[in-house]
C-alpha cells in the first residue's frame, strides 16, 4: 500500500478514534475500550479491502462484514457514518432511546448492518450462513467477521468454525481482535485460550497473523491471504485494548466506565 | 366419530410437503442436526442434496446457519428433536431469529412425551413455553399429516421465524390431506358441544375425542376444539367459546406451566374468566416407557380428562 494512502487511513483511524471517545461519552455508556482495539481493522477493511457501495447496501455481490464481537459497536458505527451509511452528527444518539444506534448493532434499526449481534459467539456462526449461502449460489462475495479473543471462550465459535471447515467456507475470513483482555481481567487468567492459532488449524483454518494495529501490515496480510484458495482464513491481529489513549490502554478499569469530562479531554487532545 | 384406526406419521408428511415445495421454489433449504432420519427431513435430502445442509450434533450453529442463509435470501426450514433446538438453542432463537424477525421455519420433531423409550433428557415438554415467550415466534402444533402439510405451505409462503412442532407418535387422521385450508386465525371444532369447550391440539386429539365419547356416555356433552395456533392465540375464539359453554378444560403434552393451558389462561382471565382446569404434565420430567403407559401415569389419559371435565362441571 502506498505511504500516502497509509497516512490518509491512519488520519482515518484517528478520527474513528474521536468519534469513539465523544460518542461514548454523550451516551454516558458504550464499550469504547473494544472499540479502539479494532479501529484500524475496520479502517483497513473498509477503506481499501471490502468490496461494497453505500448507495447500494442489498446489493446481492456486496462483501459482508459482520460485527461478532457486537459490544465494538461504537466502532462500527463510527465506520459507516466515515463511510457515508449516515450523517456523522448521528453518532452522538448512541444508545439513547428511539436510536438506530443500539447499543449493540440490531439490524432491523440500522440499514447497512448484516446482522444483530452482541451475544457472543452468534455472529460468526450466522457469518457461516452467509457464506455457505455464496458458495452455494456460487457468488463471488467474501465474508468478514471480527470476533474478540475472549469470545472464543464461547462453544459456538467453534462449531461454526468446525462447519466453515467441512462447508470448504473459502469466501470466510474471521479476523480475531487479540487485545488479551476481557472484563473480569485478562483472558489467560480467566480462561486460557492456549494456543489460539493453533486452536484455528487444528479447526482446519488457515490462519495468518497481523500487528492489529499497522495498517501497512494489515493492508499486507489481507495480500497473503489472498493466496489462500481452499481454507477459511483467520486473521490473528495482536492488539491494544484501549489502543490511541495511553492512559487508558490496557487498563481493566476502563472496560466500560465513562471517562470522566477531564479525562475526556485529556483523551482528545492526544489524539491530535 | 373419527376411526381412531386411522392414523399416520405426521414426520411423514412434513418430509412430503418439504419435497413439494422444494421442487416449486429453488430458495427453499433444509437443515438438520444427525436427525434427519428421525425426523425425515431426508427425503428432501435425497431429493435435493444441493438444497440440505446437515450442521451435526451442533444446534446453535445450526440455528445461526439457517439464520445466516434467510439473511441470504433463502427460505430455511430446521428441524432437530424439540428438547435440543428449542432447548439448547433458545438464546440463537431469541436473539438471532426473533429479534431480527427472520423467515426461518423450525419444525421440531419428538416433541412430548410420545418420545417414549429414551426418556426424560430427550422428551420435550417445555418447548411451548420457550418458544411461545419470545416476541415474533409464532407458535403452531398441527394437528395431523393433512393440517401438517398446509402448515408447512403457510410457513414457506409467510413471514417471521415460526415454531412448528410434531411428535414420534402417529397422529389421528383428523383432515384430509390435499382438501383442508389452515387458517391460523380459525380453530376447527372436531366435535360439538354444549356442556363444556376441550381446548387441545397434536397428539392429545386422539385422547380428547376418546374422552368426549366417554362423556356422551354419561350425558355430558363435550366440544373438542384444535387449537392448533397458540401465537399468535386467537384471543376472540377463545372468548366465544366461553360465552357458549361456560367452562374450558384445556389439554396438552407439555408440561401445566406456560403451554396451551396457561396461553388459554391467560386470554380468560384477562376477558371472561370461566371455570378451567388444565391437563398436562404437572411440573415433573417424563421418563422411559410405553407411550400409552406414560399418558395414564402422567395424567394425560382420556380418564384424566373424563375426570377433570366432572370436576369443572360441578363448578357452575
Amino acid at each position: 500500500m502506498r505511504p500516502d494512502k497509509i497516512d490518509k487511513l491512519n488520519q482515518i483511524a484517528k478520527k474513528l478514534r474521536k468519534d469513539i471517545l465523544l460518542m461514548t461519552a454523550e451516551a454516558g455508556g458504550g464499550h469504547y475500550m473494544s472499540s479502539l482495539s479494532c479501529v484500524e481493522i475496520l479502517v483497513s477493511l473498509f477503506f481499501s479491502e471490502l468490496h461494497f457501495d453505500v448507495n447500494n447496501p442489498t446489493d446481492p455481490d456486496r462483501d459482508r462484514f459482520v460485527l461478532s464481537k457486537g459490544h465494538a459497536a461504537p466502532a462500527l458505527y463510527a465506520i459507516m457514518a466515515e463511510s457515508g451509511y449516515f450523517p456523522v452528527e448521528e453518532l452522538k444518539t448512541l444508545r439513547k432511546y428511539g436510536s438506530r444506534l443500539q447499543g449493540h448493532p440490531v439490524l432491523h434499526r440500522l440499514p447497512g448492518l448484516e446482522t444483530s449481534s452482541g451475544s457472543l459467539g452468534q455472529g460468526i456462526s450466522t457469518a457461516v450462513g452467509i457464506a455457505l449461502a455464496g458458495k452455494t449460489d456460487q457468488r463471488k462475495y467474501r465474508v468478514f467477521v471480527l470476533l474478540g479473543d475472549g469470545e472464543c471462550q464461547e462453544g459456538l465459535v467453534w462449531e461454526a468454525a468446525m462447519a466453515a471447515a467441512h462447508f470448504k467456507l473459502n469466501n470466510l475470513i474471521a479476523l480475531i481482535d487479540k487485545n488479551n483482555l476481557q472484563i473480569s481481567g485478562p483472558t489467560d487468567k480467566i480462561m486460557s485460550l492456549g494456543d489460539l492459532k493453533a486452536k484455528w488449524e487444528a479447526f482446519g483454518w488457515a490462519v495468518l497473523r497481523a500487528d492489529g494495529h499497522d495498517i501497512r501490515n494489515l493492508s499486507s496480510v489481507y495480500k497473503e491471504m489472498k493466496k489462500i484458495k481452499n481454507q477459511p482464513i483467520a486473521i490473528i491481529a495482536d492488539t491494544v485494548k484501549g489502543c490511541g489513549v495511553s492512559f487508558i490502554e490496557h487498563n481493566l478499569n476502563y472496560h466500560t466506565a465513562p471517562l470522566t469530562d477531564k479525562e475526556l479531554n485529556n483523551a482528545l487532545n492526544r489524539l491530535k | 366419530m373419527y376411526d381412531f384406526s386411522k392414523c399416520s406419521h405426521s414426520r411423514n408428511a412434513f418430509g412430503d410437503a418439504l419435497c413439494e415445495l422444494g421442487k416449486k421454489n429453488r430458495d427453499i433449504v433444509v437443515l438438520d442436526s444427525d436427525l434427519s432420519g428421525s425426523t425425515k427431513t431426508i427425503k428432501f435430502r435425497n431429493a435435493f442434496p444441493d438444497r440440505f445442509f446437515d450442521i451435526g450434533i451442533a444446534e446453535q450453529n445450526l440455528i445461526n446457519i439457517a439464520a445466516g442463509l434467510s439473511l441470504s435470501g433463502k427460505i430455511p426450514f430446521v428441524s432437530t428433536f424439540a428438547i435440543f433446538g428449542c432447548g439448547r438453542a433458545w438464546e440463537q432463537i431469541r436473539n438471532t431469529l426473533a429479534l431480527d424477525n427472520l423467515s426461518v421455519n423450525l419444525v421440531m420433531t419428538h416433541a412430548g412425551l410420545s418420545l417414549g423409550g429414551d426418556g426424560a433428557t430427550h422428551q420435550s415438554l417445555e418447548d411451548i413455553a420457550l418458544m411461545r415467550v419470545i416476541p415474533n415466534m409464532q407458535v403452531i402444533v398441527p394437528a395431523d399429516s393433512a393440517e401438517t402439510k398446509e402448515v408447512i405451505r403457510y410457513a414457506a409462503e409467510t413471514t417471521g421465524p415460526k415454531y412448528i412442532r410434531l411428535s414420534r407418535r402417529r397422529t389421528l387422521d383428523i383432515f384430509e390431506i390435499n382438501n383442508y385450508k389452515y387458517d391460523p386465525h380459525s380453530y376447527p371444532v372436531l366435535e360439538e358441544g354444549s356442556d363444556i369447550s376441550i381446548f387441545t391440539n397434536g397428539c392429545m386429539i386422539r385422547e380428547s375425542l376418546k374422552a368426549c365419547y366417554d362423556l356422551k356416555k354419561l350425558q355430558i356433552s363435550a366440544k373438542i376444539i384444535n387449537l392448533h395456533t397458540i401465537k399468535p392465540i386467537s384471543i376472540k375464539s377463545i372468548i366465544d367459546e366461553a360465552k357458549k359453554t361456560g367452562r374450558v378444560v384445556t389439554v396438552e403434552e407439555h408440561s401445566i406451566i406456560g403451554g396451551l393451558g396457561s396461553a388459554v389462561a391467560e386470554v380468560l382471565c384477562q376477558h371472561k374468566p370461566v371455570p378451567l382446569r388444565m391437563i398436562g404434565v404437572k411440573d415433573r420430567f417424563g421418563g422411559s416407557g410405553q407411550v400409552d403407559e406414560l399418558y395414564t401415569k402422567l395424567g394425560l389419559s382420556s380418564r384424566h380428562i373424563v375426570k377433570a371435565v366432572k370436576e369443572v362441571m360441578k363448578k357452575r
